[in-house]
């Protein structure tokens, strides 16, 4: 479905095999856990069993008095005086008057081994009171629910809420009532997701070494090695210029890595160490109690139409909790939660809230599927009250290029409505359906984000390139860039090598998150690559003695720019790079900027399934995404990334969660009970790819991470409701869930 | 931690007999090096039964029954033709028991001695009639599987008593066992509720039944009111639904995070006559 203008690509748009495929089915690619070094300690962390509790007394004695024992820390270890985010993430790292959830660190060890460091851990002494606890976002927010930080909240907050609500915003346009007067239909309902994980296979790990010296160095498995770097600079009062942060691969991310947890411990027992290095890998019971799982939500939704499917006005309420800090990402939820739709009477509110849980992290377009839960599942149960035909509700009432957002900006170049006319197009929709079999249908978004980027190339003497980015590669932008790159350059992709290099090489690049790498780092690779195409255009132009303008870059080689110039064969890079030491030296190009022209993403799935009225177990039968991708610089990993975030919000919607026990404390914390699907309960997922190019990106590439974890929770509830007749307003809807609505019916 | 290897039986008990902190028997190890790498269990005296001549076997006894040492792994049961056409009901209840890699290592007893009230192998060994010989400090003898688990995590042998050997009777003809499991994924999970039932024909009408159900109560359950709503029947719609009243009702279930009591009461019923219906149809020689 390639729109105009890219007939001529070579490269972009074809699908060799990832230039870091070989090491990584070898075993031969380095992650966090894979790097040593001379001297290193292990170290282990002493976590809070406790969902809310003072901390008393912590005694160290007798880990300590270990032979082997080399280091223990605790929060009088750190600076004082920190305020704002600096604050909140030094109180998330190590625990400081209270623990605020359960696995909170609240002392670490570093010893001579791993076995030392956690019998160590085993033998540090903490006293604890236990406070009374929250952790359900309304409960949270109830008169008398247990304070977690008395003073948290910000200056949007209207007297008279509870002290746990940190964060309130109200916007949108129009005038709802009378909207909603306008319709034919008004519906409210409340819907409800609990907390999930990213689920990422690779656990945290790092190796970090800091001297007397105060400069201090880091190995670590990160989405954003210079988020790391200044994080944890500021939870240690250091400066961020005297520490260097190199990324490992890295197995999975999907937000989660985009922040600190262990790692300001394992420079903190380096220092105090005596400067040797430490190393510290988490387990999946750590990662899952005490990394960034997600945000839960309880959610009002409003909407009116009228009988031929018009939305006359539309309301969210959203209450998310994301844990014991502010940053639950409710503003996200509003701002996705309405995007798909032209509205002209809109209205939000969004409630921040704190609960006694892990401070969430970002998650694959952290918020929208939650909110897309709400509308698309009331969305769906209007058109079916009315009779009418969701795709074509959407389409009725979808944005297009131009339209002004639910949230306020208007919208560039968007694909909205040639993702629902190839949903409409796709033999799913007219596959018959069995039994307690149904089919359903929903919109996500997500905004794609651009970011600090800087990003630099070099000319190789035989005529190669060498790209350096700062962005992690998570889901083969290594590909994607030197694809472009080579594109670019006019010369094979085997010949162009992209790097992620450390702090120290390259200016402020944010994490690879977003969806932004393969448009950001994208984008800057072509520019910095345009830069090394002056330059020899400009090498070729002193050697054949005519002026720079007169050369253009074809295919690989100099040439004169039409009969006027000159006549002079064309200059291949390799003849260009070749003798670039006599002509002037090395030749490479630099790119740095927050690039403009984020090009947003819109998505629509189709679900089959079959619900077992007996157990109330769903099994997926068909899955189907469609998502504008603007362009698909490597199809394959485009493809990758729609079917990653469908299996993901599959098991958002059907049996992931945080289970706490009546003390508050996380119950499934091993991949036993917290249930991702496993590759057997999916069927293959069909993909297509719509490609309505994003015009701020020399390609057309928009970004495709996140948008396909939207639709799946809300596609899935309603064909549950197309399957067994039942309406599922509260995730996941796991069997007991299922079968209960059943038996009520 | 101090590592033992005895080569037969009566020395591994007599170590576990002298030990004085923490013990833990060793053969596949997929519970027991879980536990020690989770901190759950730090064994001061970690025994092996691997080097134990015949442990790895699998025999038949002078009466037609399958004997199966300690140390058998889940793919081996799995692999062995004759055992799974006598008891394919106890063959695939281990096969269960978590992924490929684990069927590599895990053993039934493991399974049995780990006390799991969800351990996939239990019910169809107890459905089985299966028995157990242990070795203790005073010799040899023989017991119901069902009478091993404790409840959770704990088991009824005494200190310095070890599984030797587990033995399945003689199948004999018209017979049939199956297990079934609930979970919400479709593998790599553990059971929310299991059933297992082996039963025996005279025409069509059964005349011999035991029904075990796992994960609905601290221990394994044998309910003998499921079976004897079978008993006699020709597996009809009545005896099905008398069947899954006396599972539903046997059940004594928690709520927790795999499940909720309701679920499993219900699930147990229901599971009781999807397994019936498949060892009923074993009996009878159709494939299912």
């Amino acid at each position: 479905m390639a729109k105009d203008g890219f007939e001529t690509l070579k490269l972009v748009g074809t699908r060799p095999n990832r230039p870091d495929g070989l090491d990584k089915v070898t075993g031969r690619a380095r992650y966090g856990a894979d790097f040593s070094l001379p001297g290193m300690l292990w170290g282990a962390v002493v976590r809070s069993p406790h969902a809310h509790a003072r901390i008393v007394k912590i005694d160290a004695t007798k880990a300590e008095a270990l032979d082997g024992v080399k280091a223990v820390i605790t929060r009088a270890d750190f600076p004082t005086g920190l305020t704002g985010e600096d604050w909140n993430l030094q109180e998330n790292t190590m625990a400081g008057e209270k623990a605020l959830y359960d696995g909170h660190a609240v002392a670490a060890v570093a010893a001579t081994s791993k076995l030392l460091a956690e019998q160590a851990a085993r033998l540090i002494e903490v006293t604890y009171e236990v406070l009374p606890h929250v952790i359900d976002v309304d409960a949270a927010m109830a008169e008398g629910a247990p304070v977690i930080r008395a003073g948290a909240a910000d200056a949007t907050v209207p007297e008279g809420l509870h002290p746990n609500v940190v964060r309130y915003m109200e916007f949108g346009r129009g005038d709802v009532d009378a909207g909603f007067a306008e319709a034919d239909l008004v519906m409210e309902r409340t819907y409800k997701t609990e907390a999930t994980h990213q689920g990422y296979i690779e656990p945290h790990a790092c190796v970090s070494k800091m001297g007397a010296d105060g400069k201090g160095e880091m190995w670590v498995c990160t989405q954003g090695h210079w988020y790391i770097r200044k994080m944890s600079a500021a939870v240690l009062g250091i400066e961020a210029s005297q520490l260097r942060v190199t990324p490992t691969e890295i197995g999975g991310g999907f937000g989660g890595k985009t922040t600190i947890f262990m790692e300001p411990l394992s420079l903190a027992l380096s220092k105090k160490a005596g400067g040797r290095p430490v190393k510290i890998v988490m387990s999946r019971s750590e990662v899952l109690r005490a990394t960034g799982p997600t945000a839960s939500a309880s959610m009002d939704v409003k909407i009116g139409m009228t009988k031929d499917g018009k939305i006359t006005a539309a309301r969210a309420e959203f209450r998310m909790q994301g844990g014991a800090f502010p940053g639950a990402p409710v503003d996200m939820a509003l701002y996705c939660c309405f995007a798909g739709y032209k509205l002209a009477n809109v209205h939000h509110v969004g409630y921040d809230v704190l609960a006694n849980r892990p401070k969430c992290a970002a998650y694959r377009a952290p918020g929208s599927p939650n909110g897309a839960f709400a509308v698309e599942s009331l969305v769906d149960e209007m058109c079916r009250k009315l009779g009418l035909d969701p795709v074509e509700v959407r389409l009725k009432n979808g944005v297009t290029t131009g339209d002004r957002a639910s949230y306020g900006p208007k919208f560039g170049s968007i694909g909205l409505t040639e993702v629902l006319e190839a949903v409409k197009a796709h033999p799913q929709l007219q596959a018959p359906l069995g039994e307690n079999q149904g089919r359903g249908f929903a919109v996500g978004y997500w905004f794609n984000h651009n970011g600090e980027t800087s990003v630099s190339m070099a000319i190789g003497e035989d005529g190669t390139a060498q790209v350096s980015v700062g962005t992690p590669d998570i889901g083969g932008s290594r590909a994607s860039i030197a694809l472009m790159v080579a594109e670019t350059l006019g010369i094979p992709y085997e010949d162009v090598g992209v790097n992620v290099v450390e702090t120290g090489a390259l200016g402020v690049n944010e994490p690879t998150h977003g969806s932004r790498a393969t448009f950001a780092s994208g984008k800057a690779a072509v520019e910095a690559t345009q830069a090394a195409i002056k330059e020899m255009c400009r090498r070729a132009a002193a050697e054949w003695d005519i002026d720079d303008e007169a050369v253009e870059w074809v295919n690989g080689a100099a040439q004169p720019a039409g009969p006027n110039a000159g006549k002079f064969p064309p200059m291949s890079i390799k003849e260009i790079a070749g003798k670039m030491g006599q002509t002037g030296g090395p030749i490479s190009g630099h790119h740095e900027s927050v690039p403009d022209g984020v090009g947003a993403s819109f998505g629509a799935h189709v679900v089959d399934l079959e619900v077992d009225p007996e157990t109330g177990r769903v099994t997926i039968l068909r899955y189907l995404v469609v998502q504008d991708a603007g362009r698909a610089i490597h199809p394959s990993y485009v493809e990758g990334q729609y079917q990653g975030g469908a299996a993901q919000g599959i098991g958002w919607a059907l049996n992931e969660e945080y289970v706490y026990d009546d003390k508050g404390r996380l119950s499934n914390t091993v991949f036993l009970d917290y249930r991702v699907p496993v590759a057997s309960d999916l069927p293959m997922i069909d993909t297509v790819i719509v490609e309505v190019p994003n015009p701020g990106h020399p390609f057309g590439v928009r970004g495709v991470g996140e948008t396909g974890i939207t639709p799946p929770l809300p596609a899935i509830a309603n064909a549950i409701h197309d399957a067994v007749g039942v309406r599922m307003t509260h995730l996941p809807i796991n069997p007991p869930k299922l079968l209960a609505a059943l038996k009520a019916r | 931690m101090r590592y033992h290897s005895p080569t037969d039986f009566a020395s591994a008990s007599a170590l576990a007999a002298g030990a004085s902190g923490v013990t833990r028997f060793l053969s596949g190890g997929t519970d027991v090096l879980v536990q020690m790498r989770a901190g759950m269990v730090l064994p001061d005296d970690l025994i092996d039964l691997k080097k134990i001549p015949g442990v790895s076997d699998i025999t038949q006894t002078a009466g037609g029954g399958w004997r199966i040492g300690v140390a058998v792994p889940g793919i081996v049961l799995g692999a062995h033709e004759g055992l799974k056409a006598d008891w394919p009901g106890v063959v695939e209840g281990m096969n269960l028991v978590g992924s490929t890699q684990v069927q590599g290592r895990a053993t039934l007893t493991g399974n049995l001695c780990n006390g799991s009230p969800a351990a996939d192998s239990v019910p169809g060994l107890v459905a089985a009639g299966a028995v157990v010989e242990i070795t203790g400090p005073t010799g040899v003898r023989t017991v119901a599987v069902e009478a091993i688990p404790a409840g959770p995590g704990k088991t009824t042998l005494a200190k310095g008593e070890l599984i030797s050997a587990i033995v399945l009777p003689a199948r004999g003809d018209n017979a049939g066992d199956a297990y079934l499991r609930f979970i919400p994924r479709t593998e790599m999970d553990i059971a929310v509720v299991g059933c297992a039932v082996s039963l025996r024909l005279s025409g069509d009408t059964i005349t011999e039944a035991r029904v075990a159900l796992g994960a609905v109560a601290p221990t394994v359950l044998l309910v003998s009111a499921a079976a004897d709503a079978i008993i006699g029947t020709t597996l009809d719609d009545a005896a099905l639904d008398a069947l899954a009243a006396a599972a539903s009702a046997a059940a004594n279930p928690i709520t927790d995070k795999r499940g909720t009591k309701e679920f499993r009461v219900e699930i147990a019923g229901v599971l009781a006559k999807r397994a019936a219906k498949i060892a009923f149809a074993r009996a009878k020689g159709e494939t299912a």
